[in-house]
């Protein structure tokens, strides 16, 4: 079983990074191209047989590690 | 007073600490690999700066999750007091010992200068040798220095006290919110800054006004 967890800034909290991002967007001519939000990708390969626990497994994994839910997000995707 | 200082792989300020720890406190703490087993028992626990886990995935995030922080939290419980600068700020926040995250510079550069820093509360242990409102000289050196907490756990921050020091005279280098510098735990035994005390202790740092830190906390001349 794997699982991919996306992990992206809260609404309201600055990324300059995001903003650096947009500004050479812009200056390569995509002019159309809103606010830019960076995020993290995680893809994980799971020993869990059982889907329900794996998806279980890995909020907890994001609580405790792979987010900062002061100013993170998270998202799980579980695929066999 | 007894201090240990505490170091994870990666951390290069450590050399510093001790050596302000020593001059200061005229006893050299004992010094902490975070794979020992035991920390001695101290009256004071640092957490030094650098780069731990090379900053992997966020900045303190693999120390903070390390077993030695298992003790210092415990300790901390215990009213042990806990220091930790720039990195160690940074493992400290990662681990819930004190409130707020520190996010990527809002210049998005490493910062490595002088700047200002205000008293915000001299009543406690690691404050008490400067007067409140006082204006210091500090250095910083951090690319993630950029504190950050929401609305309602900053109300609550600067409601109890818990704001150390803020960046005065327009001189804050990385776009923390309300210039704050330092934060303390709500007991205030804990407190993480992102600046370096520790680096302008002497003459020979081009000044001093580091050194009643140390000298508050340590109970030294």
């Amino acid at each position: 079983m794997k699982a991919r967890v996306t992990v992206t800034l809260k609404s309201g909290v600055l990324d300059p990074q995001g903003q650096a991002i947009q500004g050479s967007l812009k200056s390569l001519g995509f002019d159309g191209v809103g606010a830019v939000r960076q995020g993290k990708v995680f893809d994980l390969e799971l020993g869990d047989a059982d889907r329900s626990q794996a998806e279980a497994n890995v909020r907890t994994m994001c609580e405790k590690l792979l987010a900062n839910t002061v100013i993170e997000n998270y998202t799980i995707e579980i695929t066999p | 007073m007894k201090a240990a200082v505490v170091v994870f792989p990666g951390l290069n300020r450590d050399r510093d600490m001790i050596a302000a720890l020593t001059k200061i406190g005229g006893e050299a703490p004992a010094v902490v690999w975070h794979k020992d087993a035991e920390i001695p028992k101290v009256d004071l626990i640092v957490i030094p700066g650098g780069f731990s886990y090379g900053d992997y995935l966020r900045v303190g995030a693999i120390a903070a999750r390390s077993p030695v922080m298992d003790t210092i939290r415990d300790r901390a419980a215990h009213g042990v007091k806990v220091m930790g600068v720039c990195n160690g700020f940074q493992i400290l926040s990662e681990a819930g010992l004190v409130p707020g995250v520190l996010m990527r510079n809002a210049s998005l550069k490493f910062v490595c200068r002088e700047v200002k820093l205000q008293i915000e509360n001299a009543s406690t242990p690691f404050t008490r040798g400067y007067k409140q409102g006082q204006i210091i000289r500090c250095p910083v050196a951090h690319h993630d220095g950029n504190y950050f907490a929401d609305a309602e756990t900053l109300a609550r921050v600067e409601g109890q006290g818990q704001v150390a020091f803020r960046y005065a005279d327009g001189t804050n280098p990385n776009g923390s919110i309300n210039d704050i510098a330092g934060v303390f735990n709500e007991k205030k035994n804990v407190l993480g800054l992102m600046p370096h005390p520790e680096n302008l202790i002497e003459a020979a740092h081009g000044g001093s006004d580091g050194r009643q830190l140390f000298s508050g906390l340590l109970n030294a001349a």
